[in-house]
């Protein structure tokens, strides 16, 4: 039957308990992710009206953004962030929550171990208190972040109050060219469409190179979606997306599996709908890109020059160009290509999974970092590293000189002592070039995994293609 | 949560567009397992520099941040409207605000206030002293020459601020409907296997 509906109009449809006159819709969650850092407020929220967690099957914790990322047998020296740590440990055992702490084989970052376990699923609403929970809509979940009260509100209610997003579809055409990746797809959008560009809006990313991605690649697309604004980004499961499901813990077996597999391949947009917004973008046209500014719309293609503040019209936001400059120490009108790094960080829940990783190690293989630069290696979960490491692509990274370290979300938000020092540049897999975002004075390129690893050897910002 | 009454103020301009949560509250402070004590963190690597507004009088005792477009983008922090509110502030002006702060900051008694670039741009031009009225009732911003400008909001948050209530009491309600829909789901996990 042909309809009219996109795939996040049908997800919202089916999740819809309750609906009045005055009011917003009241919204299912079939999976409640939580974190140590935007949870303990929640809970003790919870205790102070003496509720209950209502679906603590629905529900599942790991500790991610404030534990070291070195030897996990040695206590977490900060006492803060023990302190955290231990309380999430402490709230999920007292409510019946499954908790993938520091020690447990399948902790990693929240964003990996959803999809890595087949927590999340096909046509699911996803929540956690955290932005980059979109990176769940990659196998057409619809997924988005919510703050501490929301949070406090799906444990104990498993609902949501939520008004309906705009639909906004991204066309991908065309294929990639070597070296150019789901990182630069996203990149290359938000420059296009901005950091606010996605606001009040679910983002479907459709066509023939968002097909052509493995789902590593689509749930590194449908991350950044919050740097454009959006409240999600989804993409309609395939073949890919059931061939990666099949067998995971989490993952229906047997007839289930049949069964759920039938459901899903309803979910893609019907012929007959009508999106809000559209934007085309070519994919046989995208470079590698690379931000140069504060804010991750501040990207650019690797060897275009950055643009002149001039050129923009708007009195804030020439103002807004020029103290980003002015912040990172650069020049408009060259390109970013030939600068001097500091720092590589090859992580984050954007870029930290074993795709990810094995493309980093492709470049770096028989190479030298250049003695300048500090390479950090962070696995996104467990899982990926133990993968890794079956791979014998720690022994790759450390012959290349650089320092292969344990799961979690690292110099990505800087939390846990991974940080740059003020001046330093990096250039980062992540998702945040925010000022201080990776310690406070410290300068961020946004870019994908190649571009870090042939800058690394370089000692500057490289395109990866000089190198293949 | 208090009743959302209105109330007159100066106002505290910060001309950036772009304003994101890790400014408001850097990351290093989200380790606190509290919501209280943040106000000394607001904007803590900008308050370095004492030229910042924060630091100078016209940054004291004024319950209106006045910010560039797109003012809270970024990470889903609750912290960022505890640490406003803390501090002192009960409304931020800007031309538009990204989705997961706005809903926090309703969350808590910060009302977002979305203006058309003309009041904005008028809104920055007006003397350090001049006040602005903000009524939620009547959903009214009045500036200092008398002029009312409307401003949007959700009716059913209006509501929750004017009466001082937050959601949860209301979804609390709705048990029998959760109930009555939780028997229908299908494809359901159980993370605890």
């Amino acid at each position: 039957m042909s309809g009219n509906l996109t795939l996040s109009q049908k997800v919202w449809n089916a999740h819809i308990v309750h609906e009045e006159q005055g009011a917003p819709s009241l919204i299912y969650i079939d999976l409640h992710l939580v974190h140590e850092v935007t949870s303990p407020q929640a809970f003790q929220g919870l205790r102070d009206r003496g509720l209950k967690v209502r679906r603590p099957d629905l529900t599942i914790a790991t500790t991610d953004h404030s534990i070291p990322t070195t030897d996990r047998s040695l206590p977490i020296i900060d006492p803060i962030a023990a302190n955290q740590v231990a309380q999430l440990e402490k709230n999920c055992r007292d409510l019946g929550i499954t908790h993938y702490g520091v020690h447990s084989s399948h902790q990693g970052i929240v964003h990996v171990i959803g999809p890595e376990l087949g927590l999340t699923q096909p046509g699911m609403t996803v929540v956690c208190g955290d932005s980059h929970t979109a990176t769940h809509g990659a196998v057409g979940a619809l997924a988005f972040g919510i703050g501490t009260s929301e949070v406090e509100n799906v444990l104990a209610t498993q609902c949501l109050l939520q008004r309906p997003s705009k639909t906004f579809r991204v066309q991908v055409n065309g294929a990639l060219k070597t070296g150019v990746t789901a990182k630069d797809i996203i990149l290359a959008l938000i420059a296009q469409i901005g950091i606010g560009g996605g606001t009040g809006c679910v983002l479907e990313y459709a066509g023939p190179a968002i097909r052509a991605l493995d789902m590593e690649g689509r749930m590194t697309v449908c991350n950044m979606s919050i740097e454009a604004g959006a409240r999600a980004g989804m993409i309609a499961p395939d073949d890919t997306t059931f061939q990666y499901l099949h067998g995971r813990h989490f993952a229906p077996k047997g007839a289930d599996w049949d069964a759920a597999v039938t459901r899903w391949r309803k979910l893609p947009t019907d012929d007959g709908a009508k999106f809000d917004r559209e934007v085309i973008i070519n994919g046989d046209a995208l470079e590698p890109m690379i931000t140069w500014g504060t804010n991750p719309g501040m990207g650019v293609s690797i060897n275009k020059p950055i643009p002149e503040p001039a050129s923009v019209s708007d009195p804030l936001e020439r103002e807004s160009l020029t103290k980003a400059l002015a912040y990172m120490g650069l020049e408009a009108g060259k390109p970013l290509a030939g600068h001097a790094v500091n720092v590589v960080f090859i992580g984050s829940c954007t870029n930290s999974r074993i795709s990810d990783l094995r493309s980093a190690a492709e470049i770096l293989k028989g190479r030298k970092v250049n003695p300048n630069v500090r390479v950090m290696v962070v696995p996104g979960s467990m899982e990926v590293k133990r993968q890794a490491e079956a791979e014998g692509l720690p022994e790759i990274f450390r012959a290349a000189g650089c320092d292969w370290r344990e799961p979690g979300c690292s110099m990505c938000i800087a939390m846990n002592g991974d940080q740059l020092q003020p001046g330093q540049y990096s250039v980062s897999t992540s998702n945040r070039n925010f000022e201080g975002r990776q310690g406070k004075g410290g300068r961020t390129f946004l870019a994908s995994p190649l571009t870090a690893a042939a800058s690394a050897i370089t000692g500057v910002v490289t395109d990866v293609r000089s190198l293949l | 949560m208090k009743p959302f009454l209105p109330f007159e103020s100066r106002l505290v301009p910060m001309p950036n567009n772009n304003i994101d949560t890790d400014q408001i509250i850097p990351a290093r402070f989200l380790k606190t397992t509290s919501k209280e004590g943040l106000d000394k963190q607001l904007f803590a690597d900008w308050r370095q520099d004492p030229d910042f507004i924060l630091n100078t009088p016209r940054g004291q005792n004024a319950q209106i941040l006045l910010a560039g477009d797109n003012f809270g983008c970024g990470s889903s922090r609750e912290h960022a409207p505890w640490a406003l509110t803390q501090f002192g502030f009960r409304a931020v002006i800007s031309t538009s605000f990204a989705d997961i702060f706005k809903g926090n900051a309703l969350k808590n008694s910060l009302l977002p206030i979305v203006v058309s670039h003309e009041i904005h741009t008028k809104l920055f031009a007006l003397p350090e002293d001049a006040k602005v009225k903000v009524d939620l009732a009547s959903q009214t911003l009045t500036l200092p020459d008398g002029e009312r400008v409307e401003f949007p909001v959700d009716q059913f948050m209006k509501t929750c601020l004017l009466e001082g209530v937050d959601e949860l009491g209301w979804i609390l309600k709705q048990e029998p409907a959760i109930a009555a829909f939780e028997k229908t789901r299908v494809g359901s996990i159980n993370t605890t296997i």
